[in-house]
């Protein structure tokens, strides 16, 4: 799978985008953080405040409770300020 | 007709306007708007507005909202160019352009398009000031603007 990262949570984790095979026992978007957190200290203080983030799963925005498969892109970011 | 676009180069609102029009035949109103990088945050001078996208998600995302725009207010057509980059003070950022048969949808859309713009699509902004760089938070306003096209 590949895990994409945008904005301060890209700078914290230190990497635009991570490739892997989705870890055993993952299922959901959520879990997938929970795993995430224990990656680096960066994951962990990037993704400390889940609330204060935003997830898109194939380039939709999505919930933490999104199933999520192999061959996802998954993007994690903050709330967007365009305009 | 619904035109978006992504781009790190700048555009020259005439000429998009003009090449608007040219495909409108019908009249009624047309709207634009044009946002640019603030010379000044309160009292702190912007050096710089650099603008980080999502590609393929970007596009898509306001691409979305624009063909709802055009339903939504019966447009006959609508524009959203929207670039990112490392840009100065001063400079465009984006451009709305929307064209519909009487007014009110024209400027309502051109509402509509921007809230969405703010709140949705996949942008973000960092500031590089006298006192530093910051990454720009999202404007509790803004949400409550984009909330009220969906109550």
């Amino acid at each position: 799978m590949t895990v994409v990262y945008f904005a301060w949570v890209r700078e914290q984790v230190g990497s635009g985008r991570e490739e892997f095979p989705l870890p055993d026992d993952v299922t959901t978007l959520d879990g997938l953080l929970d795993w995430l957190t224990h990656k680096s200290p960066g994951h962990k203080q990037a993704l400390s405040d889940r609330n204060g983030l935003r997830f898109a799963v194939n380039l939709d925005y999505a919930d933490p409770q999104s199933p999520i498969s192999d061959k996802d892109e998954i993007a994690i970011f903050p709330p967007v300020t365009g305009g | 007709m619904v035109t978006v676009r992504v781009q790190t180069a700048p555009f020259d609102q005439a000429n998009e306007i003009d090449a608007l029009l040219d495909s409108q035949k019908g009249g009624g109103g047309l709207v634009t708007f044009q946002g640019l990088v603030r010379m000044k945050n309160g009292p702190v001078s912007i050096r710089s507005l650099t603008l980080e996208i999502y590609p393929g998600m970007t596009e898509r995302v306001v691409s979305r909202f624009a063909h709802e725009a055009k339903e939504r207010f019966h447009l006959d057509a609508c524009l959203v160019i929207h670039r990112y980059g490392r840009l100065l003070p001063g400079e465009p950022i984006v451009l709305v352009a929307t064209h519909a048969p009487h007014r009110q949808a024209a400027f309502e859309s051109a509402c509509y398009i921007m809230d969405h713009l703010k709140t949705r699509a996949p942008f973000w902004k960092y500031e590089e000031t006298d006192r530093g760089g910051r990454w720009i938070e999202q404007n509790s306003a803004d949400i409550d603007a984009v909330r009220s096209w969906h109550a």
